[in-house]
């Protein structure tokens, strides 16, 4: 069985005017089919740059980078099954939605565009699915909490069916009460549909709770894997 | 208080509301809203055809029949001035359904796509923007021939260059955002996503610039018209009563001041409009 996802020594630099800067060194690792795997470490350690590689948004990389047994390729965005394969939950569900579009536009707008049949039932059940009552589909998201935000991006980004979801930071912007709720959320889905998660987070205790393996980083450098066990241990 | 009263106030307290949040909005909508209406309904309110000369009864103050007194044709003023506000608004609006789309598409394009696109609109919109604005009026007006149509081009083909640069800035700075990372993923790119989805966050920000801008442009329609550029006579229009009274302006002063006056309301009223639009629209001037 193909790993969901194989890094082999991906680096990413960045050029801030005159100074190199590397925000990523030579991180390998390896995530199998439907686990859950987490990366933590502190701000600015490169952990949601590698997110953003994989999610395709980052291009200026090296080293090898394959999902599902398909390479990526430095300088190119995704296309086709790959595209469709990976999906992202981003950190600040206010900025991720746009805010003059209803929620139904939202949902349906990548279902048309991807061309699957009966837009409007598979967006009603992606909201259903993600707990959010049919009736808030005409409103736009500023009538909206950021938990129930965070829940709408989450069902946009299962519109396609990814096989890979990738989260960043999905609950730090969040209430202490809505954030257990959404990463119970997540963790539901993730064995309704077979999902494997990439989740990003400074927050060890998250990635625990949601996590069966994860690997810390520190400047770039992946600096352990941790399996389960030692996960629960700290 | 009588239940006709109360669902009355009822429909008019959204209103009050409004206008007490921005009263330089309520009070610039509300004169570009009249002049609207004056235009609309100009043979309705005119007392006397514009055109209509009496010579013996030239250059009259004013009085009972004619509030405004008359022309150096004997035309009143007043009539004038209500048919004038249907060339002005013309060439305004014209001006502003060419700029505003021009500008905002070629900025779109520009900051969305970036590289040698962004390049050559940019250098394009450069050379657009330095041509200075009333010489290639002229310039146009002296090709084409004077009129309406031909005024509001020149007009437009210089003014569009700013609309370009600030939706270009707000497409760069949306480029990088979360948002577009987000729905690029799904697939959502060309021009479903900068019409669909950048326009709407883009265009706030134009209206408050056109409103300002049509300020302006009222003041050049009138400034061609003043030279006799715009409009051909006999049709009344701002700028050229202005002109038609600066021969007598000291001793019949009433024959350029009140169509310098609606000049100055209008163009006061789309200021006033701009600044309630973007105290409401720009949260930086919150």
């Amino acid at each position: 069985m193909t790993a969901a996802l194989e890094l082999d020594r991906l680096s990413v630099h960045f050029y801030n005017g005159r100074h190199d800067i590397a925000a990523v060194r030579e991180a390998s690792l390896s995530i199998a089919a439907g686990t859950s795997f987490g990366l933590f470490g502190p701000s600015g350690c490169g952990k949601s740059t590698v997110l953003r590689v994989v999610a395709g948004i980052e291009l200026g990389w090296s080293g090898q980078v394959a999902a599902f047994g398909t390479p990526y390729r430095a300088g190119q965005k995704p296309q086709g099954r790959l595209r469709r394969d990976v999906q992202m939950v981003f950190q600040d569900p206010y900025a991720s939605l746009h805010p003059r579009h209803s929620i139904r536009r939202t949902l349906e707008e990548p279902l048309i565009v991807n061309g699957i049949a009966d837009a409007r039932r598979v967006a009603a059940e992606a909201l259903a699915a993600v707990g959010l009552p049919p009736d808030i589909a005409p409103r736009t998201p500023n009538a909206l909490s950021g938990g129930q935000r965070q829940r709408v991006a989450i069902a946009r980004a299962l519109l396609l069916k990814p096989r890979l979801l990738l989260l960043d930071e999905p609950t730090s912007a969040l209430d202490m009460s809505v954030q257990a709720e959404i990463l119970n959320l997540l963790m539901d889905l993730k064995a309704a549909y077979g999902m494997t998660l990439l989740l990003v987070s400074h927050d060890r205790d998250v990635i625990a709770h949601v996590c069966d393996s994860a690997a810390r980083m520190r400047a770039g450098l992946i600096e352990a894997i941790l399996d389960r066990p030692a996960l629960a241990a700290v | 208080m009588s239940l006709a009263a109360t669902a009355r106030s009822r429909s008019f307290a959204p209103l009050l509301r409004f206008a007490r949040r921005s009263p330089a909005l309520a009070l610039g909508s509300s004169i570009v809203g009249l002049v609207i209406v004056i235009a609309l309904v100009a043979p309705l309110v005119a007392p006397y055809d514009p055109t209509f000369q009496t010579m013996s009864d030239r250059l009259q103050p004013s009085s009972v029949a004619h509030w405004l007194g008359t022309d150096g044709f004997g035309r009143d003023i007043l009539s004038r001035l209500i048919y004038g506000t249907r060339p002005t608004l013309l060439i305004i609006s014209l001006v502003a359904l060419i700029m505003a789309p021009l500008g905002i598409a070629i900025g779109i394009v520009a900051g969305y796509y970036g590289g040698i696109v962004d390049r050559i609109l940019m250098r394009f919109t450069d050379m657009a923007m330095s041509f200075p604005r009333l010489i290639l009026a002229f310039a146009f007006v002296a090709v084409l021939g004077p009129g309406l149509l031909n005024a509001a081009l020149a007009l437009a083909v210089t003014s569009w260059p700013p609309y370009a640069r600030q939706a270009r800035v707000e497409t760069q700075a949306m480029r990088r955002s979360d948002y577009m990372a987000s729905v690029e993923m799904l697939g959502i790119r060309g021009p479903r996503l900068l019409f669909g989805h950048v326009l709407p966050l883009v265009f706030p920000l134009a209206i408050v610039r056109m409103a300002l801008d049509l300020a302006g442009m009222v003041l050049i329609a009138a400034g061609l018209g003043f030279l006799g550029l715009g409009v051909l006579p006999p049709t009344a229009e701002w700028g050229k009563m202005v002109a038609d009274g600066t021969p007598v302006i000291f001793d019949q002063w009433w024959v350029a001041a009140s169509p310098g006056v609606a000049i100055l309301i209008l163009s006061l009223g789309f200021n006033l409009m701009a600044d309630g639009l973007r105290d409401i629209m720009d949260p930086r001037h919150g």
